[in-house]
């Protein structure tokens, strides 16, 4: 080892191992005071104290015809979170590559948005329901059948091999879309379901929490994500996140050990699709209208991408992945307005939009290739799912 | 169900079906050529189909004709389909080559696993179909029409237009091309070859790399064909079409034998068939429904299709 | 002669690939508490016979029971539960899993610990993972490689790697463990470690099926032979009926051209 690589590891090793040295209360009191920082994030006092002469993104990002602010991306920054933590116990635990992940989300919306909405058509049509549910309650009833889609996706299909398995889910999924799109008798198409219910809560004054601010909600989601980060890594770090690892790793070898390899990936396919129907019930929470756009395929290409660009295997990166996905855009509209960045270009008579939230998706496609050929373990790998991958390297390559 | 309309209308739906499915076959060989050879899904190809339309759009406008053109007369017809399938096609294969060069050669030079080229396939898909949406502001965009719009011949309820009779025999003659192309020629036994055993060709003189643009390049030239025939078919078409086009495509491949040439045509042309009379029989809302039923049956109890084998073991 | 257990047919089994006949009625028993050899030149078709009896082929013709149940058109990992476990002949370890953590894997064959049970912490999960991570430490020892627990297998020494295989087969709990080439690439020293390992392994009493091409090896440990050259088997017996077999000799050494 020549003392360049020594040097790289030992820095390396600092960040991560400094962490992990110092004595448990400190840990847990550093880890108390980051996630105080998180829920301070979206109040203008916080940045206002710390003397900031431009608060970070406040005022800079006009975003929901609400007029809203930080709180309002940092919102769909949770919920990405939440939707990539669900895949990236898919993809990054299991090693299943679900290209219509976002399926899921949209059963949970349109499952709160069907029980909870006053116009909804089993009241008014089919008078299954007398009146609308409240919120809270539908949630459950949302991540059960977020499930159950999921178990129905996946019975027939992880058999398959990968390959075969990614285009089956995203054919799957588009199905759904245009199903959903042309039936008229629940779902209502394009018109969609408006009206949908809120979560709970008043305050001491008599208003509502839940209301118009996404504040509250940006706090409901990042709870959420706390608890759910604590019920995932309960779960890799017992028998069933041995039984991913060995599937991941030589999926035959695994069988022959034992390991249900099929109820374990089934299993793998049922958490991602109740996380995702998870978020897709605490953003219908906040959404007001949910209609069949919600199931474009180019929101489960951003989720990917999200898994993939933060580190597939890895908690840390699917928050971080999540997170660049939503707010980089974000971020650098606003960067661009305040520099006279133009929306729109005018090149032989022909528009062209160049709004960084438009195009998102060019940069994010482009992205996931030079990821994968760069840094195929991402921004934040795993150790395991990064050492996995360099081993692949190693062997040789192929004679061209 | 409905099996008058199906009974009916049976040789219009024929024709028909035979005309489209001779354009899902065309882009199917594009697909089971790389999977072939690389045993990759080429998610990019469906992008691949959409710019060839465009380049055939962009074509007949810089030659004077769009959406609200009249139609000319037969023989500037003739003419301006000849110039958009050469442009078309070489666009098209043009495009498909700088995918391979840029999503997937870095790959196989790092011996990447599997999942991470399906990865980049993806999101070389998106990159080029957002371009092109950026490009296009997202909106559909007319084709003019250019063959005559009457009938070619009509007997006892059975009508022929002159386009679907062009695109099934123009498809035809370009599948015989390229099956001649690949049985006949050296450079085909070198697709062959390295379909069967990239290694070893590769020890007997084979440029892998080289076989691999090769298929890049045939794949892309065919879609550009396809592109030109669905563009007149469909009358527009916009930066998203590709996603559909190429799941149908996919799925007559996998239909015929993925990596089988003459499965791809049987699976496409099939396809094109089965979606016609389904469209009779249920309703046109539920045809894309049909294919991709078709896809998930097929995977799970007969995922090596009708004709089942591989590329390599192309007979002459 | 007491009366012994059959704990493995092979009940003629013919396995074909396309054209080639890899099993041509291949028909052996074998015994509980007994160590069987099993032998032949390469290409023989051992390790397509292992395949079989743990299900990763499907025999075109004739069954193969272990216990008397037929195992063949088992799903692969219901075979290991009835108790037959194996190593591989090019090592198929968790590179990425330590020494401990492939062992556990093995440990949890037998385990009931599902996702709700995980989730919830439930007193099952506690109680299965204290059992299992005091059996792998057990078995770890047992073959010899305590101290390498927390070490990942791809860091392991050769030899170390083929034990850690036999640790986590080990754990399956298995009445029979087939061994594919256990002792390729061996020195004679540590082949001598392996005879005794394989021994201890049976007196524990586990019955053993070993796939090996080191003559001195087989002869010094194992109770019977089956010989097989291609897909037919062509001699059973002691190893010494075995050794003096002009038919294994020929299949070997060849037959000398007509002077």
């Amino acid at each position: 080892m020549t003392t360049e690589t020594v040097k790289k590891q030992r820095w390396k090793l600092n960040l991560r191992d400094r962490f992990q040295d110092l004595p448990k209360p400190a840990r847990i009191a550093a880890m108390v005071v980051f996630v105080v920082l998180l829920y301070l994030l979206p109040t203008k006092a916080f940045y206002e104290n710390l003397g900031f002469p431009i608060p970070i993104g406040s005022g800079y990002l006009p975003f929901y015809t609400t007029g809203s602010d930080m709180a309002g991306v940092l919102f769909q920054c949770g919920y990405y979170i939440l939707l990539a933590l669900g895949l990236n116990v898919v993809l990054g635990y299991a090693g299943l590559l679900d290209l219509g992940f976002f399926g899921f989300f949209a059963v949970g919306a349109y499952t709160v948005a069907l029980l909870t909405s006053p116009e909804s058509k089993l009241i008014t049509e089919y008078n299954w329901l007398e009146s609308p549910w409240p919120w809270l309650v539908t949630v459950p009833i949302a991540i059960a059948l977020a499930m159950l889609s999921g178990v129905l996706l996946g019975w027939p299909t992880l058999r398959l091999r990968g390959d075969y398995l990614a285009i089956v889910t995203l054919g799957f999924a588009e199905i759904i879309r245009i199903v959903a799109k042309n039936q008229d008798w629940i779902l209502n198409g394009d018109r969609g379901i408006p009206s949908v219910g809120h979560p709970p809560g008043t305050w001491p004054d008599g208003e509502a929490i839940f209301d118009l601010e996404f504040t509250p909600y940006y706090w409901l989601v990042l709870t959420v994500i706390i608890a759910v980060i604590f019920l995932i890594r309960n779960l890799a770090n017992s028998r069933v996140g041995r039984a991913w690892v060995a599937i991941r790793e030589d999926e035959d070898a695994a069988e022959l050990m034992g390991v249900p390899t099929f109820k374990f990936k089934l299993w793998a396919f049922a958490i991602g699709a109740a996380i995702g129907g998870l978020s897709g019930s605490l953003w219908a929470g906040q959404a007001n209208f949910v209609n069949s756009n919600t199931f474009s395929l180019e929101n489960s290409i951003l989720v990917l991408a999200a898994v993939l660009l933060g580190g597939a295997g890895s908690i840390g990166g699917a928050i971080l992945g999540g997170f660049i996905v939503i707010y980089l855009p974000e971020w650098l509209r606003s960067v661009g307005d305040v520099f006279g960045w133009p929306t729109q270009v005018e090149i032989a008579g022909i528009h062209i939009d160049v709004s960084p939230t438009s195009l998102r998706f060019v940069i994010f496609g482009a992205l996931l290739i030079v990821v994968m050929i760069y840094r195929p373990q991402g921004l934040w790998p795993n150790r395991r799912r990064a050492a996995e991958l360099k081993d692949r390297q190693k062997e040789v390559a192929p004679v061209e | 169900m409905n099996f008058d309309d199906l009974i009916q209308g049976f040789p219009d739906l024929t024709t028909t079906g035979l005309a489209q499915g001779s354009i899902y076959a065309l882009v199917a060989l594009g697909y089971t050529l790389v999977y072939g050879v690389l045993r990759l899904i080429n998610f990019a190809h469906s992008e691949v189909f959409m710019f060839g339309t465009f380049a055939a759009l962009w074509t007949w406008g810089l030659m004077g004709y769009d959406s609200n053109s009249t139609r000319p007369d037969l023989g500037t017809a003739l003419l301006l389909i000849l110039v958009s399938l050469v442009v078309a096609s070489l666009f098209s294969g043009g495009v498909a080559m700088v995918v391979e060069a840029v999503a997937y050669r870095p790959l196989r030079k790092r011996n990447a696993p599997p999942l991470v080229f399906l990865i980049s396939a993806i999101g070389a898909s998106f990159v080029l179909a957002e371009l092109m949406g950026a490009f296009t502001e997202r909106r559909q965009q007319g084709i003019p029409g250019l063959l005559p719009g009457e009938p070619l011949f009509s007997a006892g309820g059975w009508t022929v237009y002159p386009l679907q009779l062009m695109t099934f025999v123009v498809a035809l003659a370009v599948m015989f091309g390229l099956d001649w192309f690949v049985s006949k020629t050296r450079f085909g036994r070198g697709i062959r070859a390295v379909a069967q055993d990239a290694d070893t060709a590769a020890l007997m003189g084979v440029n892998k790399g080289r076989v691999i643009a090769l298929v890049f390049l045939l794949g892309g030239l065919l879609a550009g064909v396809a592109a030109v025939f669905y563009s007149m078919k469909q009358g527009n078409t916009r930066f998203n079409v590709g996603f559909l086009i190429g799941l149908k495509a996919f799925s007559a491949a996998v239909l015929g034998g993925i990596g089988n040439l003459r499965g791809a045509l049987l699976g496409g042309l099939l396809l094109g068939l089965v979606e016609s009379y389904g469209a009779a029989l249920f309703g046109s809302n539920w045809t894309n429904v049909i294919a991709f039923v078709v896809l998930l049956v097929l995977l799970m109890f007969r995922p090596t299709g009708l004709l089942g084998e591989s590329l390599g073991r192309a007979r002459a | 002669m007491s009366e012994r257990k059959a704990l493995l047919e092979v009940d003629n089994v013919t396995l074909r690939f396309g054209g080639v006949v890899a099993l041509n009625q291949v028909d052996f028993t074998l015994y509980e508490g007994e160590i069987l050899g099993l032998i032949g030149p390469n290409g023989a078709g051992k390790t397509t016979c292992f395949n079989a009896m743990t299900g990763v082929y499907l025999p075109t013709e004739g069954q193969i029971r272990f216990k008397g149940e037929q195992v063949s058109g088992k799903k692969r990992n219901k075979i290991t539960k009835m108790g037959m476990a194996r190593t591989f002949q090019n090592i198929r370890l968790f590179p990425e899993m330590t020494a401990l953590e492939n062992v556990l894997v093995g440990a949890d064959a037998h385990n009931t610990t599902s996702v709700p049970t995980a989730l919830l912490r439930l007193p099952k999960h506690w109680r299965e993972e204290r059992q299992s991570k005091a059996r792998a430490l057990e078995l770890l020892d047992f073959v010899g490689i305590t101290g390498r627990s927390d070490d990942l297998a791809r860091n392991l020494s050769y030899g170390d790697q083929r034990r850690l295989e036999i640790a986590r087969a080990l754990a399956t709990n298995p009445a029979l463990l087939c061994l594919d080439e256990p002792a390729a690439g061996f020195n004679p020293a540590e082949k001598v470690a392996l005879l005794e390992l394989i021994k201890k392994i049976r007196d524990s009493g586990v019955t053993v099926l070993l796939i090996e091409h080191d003559m001195r090896l087989v002869m010094g440990v194992t109770d019977r032979i089956v010989v097989l050259e291609f897909g037919r088997k062509i001699a059973e017996g002691t190893p010494e009926e075995v050794r003096d077999n002009p038919k294994v000799v020929a299949a070997y050494l060849g037959v000398p051209d007509a002077a």
